[in-house]
């Protein structure tokens, strides 16, 4: 028995070596936890600490964005450089919406939240700040855009990261979900999602997204598990003109130390997923199996 | 124990262990159902649940009451056919509906909570009358009807456990929501024609007389 608790204690231990945790907090959905390690701030959603970070921000340079899937989701606007309204759903520490509002000041934006204890543990512990450019809405995603739609809201680039490491919210990953989003945007108008790369999930995904859509851009990343799709109302551009947007986002970024250049090469329009996998519906969405598959 | 009795113990059991799969693989894809108008928030598993809950007792309550009339096998079909039929408008105008609903509740956890009493109330309802009415058919010596019930709830309340690990591990995987309820539609009027045809073969009335 002693031993048995001696183990436990050791593996714990072990577990959370170098995480200091900072705030942990229950809520309705999740168990979430903010860890520091190293001059980082994480956001953690889970009940063990090795899980994968949701968020991460330098603790001494909030320029500095941690994430590798953050920087591959401003690469989105490669596609679409001059947004003016947008919608994002799931908001993490919210650092994202931060540094659009911060570049783009005529961007407004609402940002939508399904769990409360997220907005609190992001303005108290992420320095998200609400400004006059962002309102953020605490419903479920899918909600808020049916009802966007039957307000007649259009929006030029919708960013979809509700996706936590271990569990998919299944309605805002089918076709009838898409198509909502789709007819949100204006003409011209992006969507950008935070996706999975790994798993049997990208291909039945990938395809759900291009039978709404049409052609994308899969963009991944040495050294990241995630994959960005880029989708448009209107035809994609081409690389000259992907390459133009970055050089004219350069000094945008620049303060944040991130050049998008170095995403062009990787935005891949070709389908290198399998392309007979069965679609995504709100009649068959069962994400979080295939995941596993 | 004649034959006969045996035979229609067996049915009863048979059709109660699927009524309490059904009940459950419903109540599992009513989630899937009000997801896309509600979202999946934990207010839309409690509407669903508190919908079942109350449809269950009340169907308790009045299938209490009918098995007081003439309790028979040939009468206790006429529940799963019932439970199939109101099943039949969930499946064809769920969306319609929860698009009229939708556009008049605001709160979604309201919305979420009358959409669920409409689509799922009634057939649930049937199906909760099931238990009650299959005590009054295994019965047949007062001092044994402990047993009885606890034997009835043991069977269907495992139909229910398997019903939920069946259809949230592999029906979704395999098929469209859709086509899951269809088949417990199906399934439903098989019960139905199983306790027709073994009520004519039995052709006794069952239970002690009254």
């Amino acid at each position: 028995m002693k031993i048995l608790f001696a183990i436990t204690l050791l593996l714990i231990s072990i577990a959370s070596y170098g995480d200091k945790v900072v705030h942990k907090e229950k809520s309705l959905y999740r168990n979430i936890v903010v860890t520091e390690q190293a001059g980082k701030r994480c956001l953690v959603f889970s009940i063990k600490l090795q899980e994968r970070n949701q968020t991460c921000v330098d603790i001494n340079d909030p320029t500095h964005i941690v994430f590798a899937y953050v920087r591959m989701i401003f690469a989105g606007l490669l596609v679409n450089p001059e947004p003016t309204r947008g919608l994002m759903i799931g908001m993490g520490g919210g650092t994202i919406s931060s540094v659009l509002t911060g570049i783009y000041p005529n961007l407004t934006m609402d940002l939508v939240e399904v769990d409360a204890a997220v907005v609190k543990v992001a303005t108290d512990y992420f320095g998200f700040r609400k400004t006059p450019q962002i309102d953020v809405h605490v419903t479920d995603g899918r909600v808020f855009a049916r009802r966007a739609l039957r307000r007649k809201e259009k929006y030029d680039l919708i960013i979809l990261d509700a996706f936590t490491g271990e569990y998919i919210p299944e309605h805002l990953m089918t076709v009838e979900f898409l198509e909502n989003i789709k007819s949100l945007l204006t003409p011209g108008g992006i969507v950008i999602a935070n996706t999975f790369a790994g798993s049997s999930l990208y291909d039945h995904e990938s395809v759900t997204y291009s039978a709404v859509f049409g052609p994308l851009f899969s963009l991944k990343m040495p050294g990241t598990g995630n994959r960005v799709i880029v989708a448009s109302t209107v035809d994609l551009p081409d690389r000259e003109t992907l390459m133009a947007n970055a050089m004219m986002l350069k000094p945008n970024f620049e303060q944040y130390k991130i050049d998008l250049r170095k995403y062009v090469p990787n935005m891949n329009r070709d389908p290198d997923w399998k392309t007979d996998k069965r679609l995504l519906t709100d009649q068959y969405a069962p994400a979080n199996l295939l995941r596993g598959h | 124990m004649p034959i006969k009795r045996r035979i229609t113990n067996w049915t009863v059991l048979t059709l109660a262990f699927t009524s309490g799969f059904i009940i459950m693989s419903i109540e599992l894809l009513g989630g899937r159902v009000l997801a896309p108008y509600f979202g999946s928030s934990i207010y839309v598993w409690g509407s669903i649940i508190t919908v079942f809950m109350v449809a269950l007792s009340f169907g308790y309550l009045i299938g209490g009451h009918l098995s007081l009339q003439t309790p028979r096998l040939s009468k206790y079909g006429f529940f799963f056919v019932a439970a199939a039929i109101t099943a039949v408008p969930t499946i064809l105008f769920g969306d319609a509906l929860m698009d009229w609903v939708f556009l008049r509740f605001e709160d979604p956890r309201y919305g979420s909570l009358l959409a669920a009493m409409l689509l799922f109330f009634v057939p649930t309802a049937i199906l909760g009358m099931i238990a009650p009415y299959s005590v009054r058919l295994l019965v047949e010596e007062t001092h044994e009807s402990g047993r009885v019930a606890g034997g009835l709830y043991f069977i269907s309340t495992l139909g229910s456990a398997l019903g939920t690990l069946l259809t949230s591990f592999y029906f979704v995987l395999l098929f469209e929501i859709n086509e899951i309820l269809v088949t417990m539609v199906i399934a439903l009027v098989c019960c139905f024609l199983i306790a027709i045809v073994v009520d004519r073969k039995v052709e006794t009335k069952l239970g002690p007389k009254v």
